[in-house]
């Protein structure tokens, strides 16, 4: 398996991760964000919520390009390249064309935002993303008054991502977001986590993370964005239109036909920590809510 | 054949309880050395499901294995005892470390989620079959009554693999390989069965 070498590699990955854990003890108690590899300012918009460990964000995943078990990204995502890197952004912009990523990336304000990550399977974790606002891209590219919604693709590269080379989706993965889901300041383009470049497993190099919404909204491993006048198809939408809807809020109120999503597990809070209530829109009702005005959520899920 | 036969007659049937127990000895063991995964509670919920399904397979095997001549009718008491244990510690580990004794929630699941009722259909339906599993059971029901009753052990992997096939987003192939195993071990018993008279001489 060929793997690019990276500083972690000069020292053995367990002594990294202690070393890692001590660091981010020391910056917290002497709030010095200094030592993160990636330099990015803390947000006001992050959660206080204690973060899940960088083993239980990276082993965990569901990134069915690389296989449909949890452990399977991380297995098999080793061998995917993510340099160089580009992202198609097309339809109703000022400014259509092929980005190289670090082009994209170049002026956008990088920030640390400790999401709540909820997936629609009834768990959920707590991510420290490094990342900067969607809004960013869309201005610097002009988005045209007929836009109405935002399209995004993953990769498709079978020879890379094993998972492909099964049809039972129907590559590549799509998600969308209505304009004004994706001119939010909570919506974010994640490059990293943790402080370090964001891991394959996790949607490398690029990736969406809409912390209100259902974790398969979040697409991974982004290489095009399409600003269109219609509601976009969506994967899990085409795949299962009664059980995944394409806004995908989380909703304490909405069971997915399958089981309640009053509740949810936290991984890493151990085999007897139970359950924990489930908030609207995954705790940021306050900051979205108004997104949805008049809208009945139970019928537009 | 007759050699394996004559091996399994050999064979007592605690060593297929002791045997059937390791998977649950290794279950416990990996809990307590936190070496499960990182979501310790899914683990141990799937792993006891997949072996409750895997033990109910092998014990509705054996009657298929017997027309074609492997004799393991001593053991399939033990496999069936196992897979209501395996099926039982899976409904424990759902109502206690999956839903967090959420009395609420489990209620409204068995009523309103067509996979959980399917798995307690199945649980209920090993219910009778473990109860009647004894010697004196048998006698008491005699072996005609005992062995129609004994026929829930096919409602119960119909319901547990359809339980399985519910709760799977998509079509994997460890779905696909439970459902045709069912399928095929519950088709063998609709072949017309060869009567001992009838029987043509090889």
């Amino acid at each position: 398996m060929s793997r690019r070498l990276t500083w972690s590699d000069v020292t053995p990955k367990p002594v990294w991760l202690n070393r890692r854990h001590l660091i981010t003890g020391a910056a917290a108690l002497a709030a010095t964000p200094a030592l993160a590899r990636i330099e990015a300012s803390p947000s006001t918009f992050s959660t206080d919520a204690t973060p899940n460990t960088y083993e239980e964000i990276t082993s965990y995943n569901n990134f069915y390009e690389f296989g449909t078990g949890k452990e399977d990204p991380a297995l098999y995502s080793g061998g995917l390249t993510v340099d160089p890197w580009s992202v198609v952004i097309d339809g109703l912009v000022d400014k259509p064309g092929t980005y190289d990523l670090a082009d994209l990336v170049k002026d956008q304000a990088l920030e640390e935002r400790i999401y709540r990550f909820r997936c629609v399977e009834a768990w959920s974790m707590v991510i420290p993303w490094i990342g900067f606002e969607l809004s960013g891209i869309l201005n610097r590219v002009g988005v045209q008054s007929g836009a109405k919604f935002v399209a995004f693709e993953t990769l498709v590269r079978p020879e890379e991502m094993p998972g492909q080379q099964s049809r039972f989706i129907e590559w590549p993965y799509r998600e969308g977001l209505r304009l004004d889901e994706a001119m939010h300041p909570l919506t974010l383009m994640a490059t990293g986590l943790y402080g370090e470049p964001m891991p394959n497993q996790n949607g490398a190099p690029i990736r969406l993370v809409v912390p209100w919404k259902y974790g398969f909204k979040s697409i991974k491993s982004i290489v095009r964005i399409s600003l269109v006048a219609e509601m976009p198809p969506t994967t899990w939408n085409m795949l299962q239109p009664s059980e995944y809807g394409f806004y995908a809020n989380v909703n304490p109120t909405v069971d997915h036909p399958r089981w309640s999503q009053a509740s949810e597990r936290l991984v890493g809070s151990g085999l007897f920590a139970g359950r924990q209530d489930t908030l609207m829109f995954n705790g940021y009702e306050a900051e979205v809510a108004g997104l949805y005005a008049g809208q009945d959520l139970a019928v537009d899920y | 054949m007759d050699r394996l036969n004559g091996y399994a007659r050999r064979v007592p049937t605690w060593v297929v309880y002791g045997l059937g127990l390791v998977p649950l000895a290794l279950l416990v063991w990996g809990a307590v050395q936190n070496s499960l995964g990182v979501d310790p509670v899914k683990a141990i919920e799937h792993r006891l499901g997949e072996l409750g399904l895997q033990f109910l397979l092998a014990s509705l095997a054996v009657t298929p294995l017997r027309r074609v001549g492997l004799n393991l009718l001593r053991f399939r008491r033990a496999l069936g005892l196992l897979a209501f244990a395996y099926v039982s510690l899976h409904l424990v580990a759902w109502v206690w470390l999956d839903m967090g004794l959420r009395w609420a929630e489990v209620v409204a699941d068995l009523w309103k989620r067509p996979y959980v009722i399917l798995g307690m259909v199945g649980f209920l339906a090993l219910l009778p079959l473990a109860l009647t599993s004894t010697n004196a059971a048998i006698r008491r029901l005699g072996p005609k009554s005992w062995g129609r009753l004994h026929r829930l052990a096919y409602v119960a992997i119909l319901a547990g693999v359809l339980h399985l096939v519910l709760l799977s987003k998509v079509w994997t192939a460890e779905v696909l390989v439970y459902a045709g195993l069912a399928v095929v071990l519950l088709g063998v018993r609709l072949l017309p069965r060869r009567s001992a008279q009838g029987r043509v001489p090889a």
